[in-house]
């Protein structure tokens, strides 16, 4: 199993380990239901080192970009990021990534941790422009600070002038003295928030003084399920559960990252373009229960009269608002916000309301 | 590991409390840790006669669903209706607030053959 390099820390905090990715990961720490409304209230810090860092540099590096992922790159200016995903030439999603320009013919993509030996593999495949392409997953950390206090806390630590940065916007520069820190406005829990990305060698220094300038906010460490759970209320995607090989982007309610732009010929343009016109059988939902019950990944979506109409992806109690919530695929007549379905909890149709994602965002 | 010497366990991590012919069931201090926050029980089995092993509710994390199970035979006469606002009781104060049912126990030497505290802090132990 790998580790990332604050591993140590994690267990000294009595961490629950377990492995997630091929790594061997924080899952909890204090409680999911501390921890989640800690990020929400406060501020809490994540590893998520195990996050795939793929650099693309090279005059074929932009050519390139627009060809595998579905969002417009000629949009980027430097210093911002995008969101945006792999189609897998089946109509399919071989992963979601965000995408960093840093200078012209100079990229950094960041992936699933699960997925970073087959995005690698399919971006050689797929690579006719000469870019170069780098996997530096293995010596680079990330620690994402998410929560209404994170600024207060990061602002502590470094000369950058965070206020200057936009969502989705980064810079380069130094923290708790480590030099070329990424320091970006993102974030996957639906909080204020930054990522922050480093050479592994700055791990500790980082960890140290994070927590050390948080504490008059009560900075927790977060564990993976609060991070499930986080970016569940804020609706966004996880990879293997609302998206994967069989899932379209525009099933997924992934529109607004899949451009159909000039100039840009990209993987399963012309498919995907048939079912933005065209419409299609089935969508991505957000859904919340009326009846008590919690809904789970895999039990089936019924209509009034018991007939299956689709599946869910993720599911959970919100922390925030104590009700079920979920997100799954429906029959494309059942998707409308309002729209009144069941959700079958071990053989029992429970009641349940499509409603318009997210369940909670405050960005 | 909180593991009271005057009730008796299963290796599915139920614990037992029998006064004369009356039991409180509930789940070990070791099992609510396992689980982690409890967020929902359903236990829909009051008024039934049940056997050993037999399913009488689930219990629900964040992140997991659990069936719980029956120490020993008997008729389900009380469910822990604090537990419906207040499932957290679980986690918090498992062998007391957090009670989930209370039964009619038909053979109450059947409690014996289950572990002692010994017994079952081996288990959890190994």
């Amino acid at each position: 199993m790998k580790k990332t390099a604050f591993n140590h820390l994690h267990k000294q905090l009595g961490a629950r380990m377990s492995e997630f990715a091929g790594f061997e990961m924080p899952i909890e720490y204090s409680g999911i239901t501390d921890e989640h409304l800690t990020v929400r209230n406060a501020v809490g810090v994540f590893d998520v080192s195990h996050m795939g860092e793929i650099w693309v540099k090279g005059p074929g590096a932009p050519d390139f970009l627009q060809y595998v992922t579905t969002n417009d790159v000629s949009r980027l200016v430097p210093g911002k990021a995008q969101y945006t995903c792999f189609p897998n030439g089946r109509g399919g999603i071989v992963d979601d990534l965000i995408i960093y320009y840093f200078e012209p013919e100079k990229y950094m993509l960041v992936v699933n941790a699960s997925n970073i030996e087959k995005d690698f593999n399919w971006m050689k495949q797929n690579q006719k422009t000469g870019a170069e392409l780098e996997n530096a997953s293995d010596r680079m950390s990330q620690l994402a600070i998410q929560g209404p206090d994170a600024e207060k806390v990061l602002r502590k630590i470094t000369p950058v002038d965070l206020s200057a940065i936009d969502s989705f916007c980064f810079v380069t520069g130094s923290v708790a003295g480590a030099a070329e820190v990424i320091i970006s406005r993102t974030g996957y829990t639906g909080s204020k928030g930054f990522e922050i990305y480093f050479g592994n060698e700055h791990a500790e220094k980082i960890w140290k003084a994070v927590f050390n300038a948080g504490r008059e906010y009560g900075i927790k460490p977060i564990g993976l399920a609060a991070r499930d759970t986080l970016r569940l209320e804020a609706g966004l995607c996880l990879y293997g559960n609302d998206i994967d090989d069989t899932t379209s982007p525009i099933e997924a309610g992934l529109g607004w990252i899949t451009k159909f732009v000039e100039n840009k010929d990209f993987i399963d343009r012309e498919f995907l373009q048939n079912q933005k016109q065209q419409g299609v059988t089935r969508k991505l939902i957000g859904f919340e229960m009326i009846d008590r019950g919690i809904p789970r990944q895999h039990y089936e979506i019924v209509d009034q009269g018991g007939k299956r109409i689709g599946d869910v992806t993720s599911g959970t109690m919100s922390p925030l608002s104590r009700k079920g919530i979920g997100m799954g695929y429906v029959q494309t007549a059942y998707s409308k916000a309002g729209q009144e379905i069941f959700v079958a909890v071990r053989n029992k149709p429970l009641k349940a309301l499509v409603v318009k994602l997210p369940f909670y965002r405050d960005i | 590991m909180n593991i009271p010497d005057n009730l008796r366990y299963t290796k599915d991590h139920e614990w037992i409390r029998l006064n004369g012919q009356i039991a409180f069931i509930g789940i070990t201090d070791y099992a609510q840790s396992e689980l982690g926050d409890i967020v929902f029980l359903e236990i829909e089995t009051r008024g039934e006669q049940l056997e050993k092993g037999e399913v009488f509710g689930t219990v629900e994390a964040v992140k997991t669903v659990s069936d719980i199970f029956m120490p020993v035979a008997g008729k389900v006469i009380e469910i822990n209706s604090k537990l419906e606002d207040q499932p957290e009781l679980v986690n918090k104060d498992p062998y007391g607030e957090g009670w989930l049912i209370k039964i009619e126990v038909t053979e109450p030497e059947e409690v014996n053959e289950l572990l002692d505290a010994k017994e079952y802090e081996k288990l959890i132990s190994a």
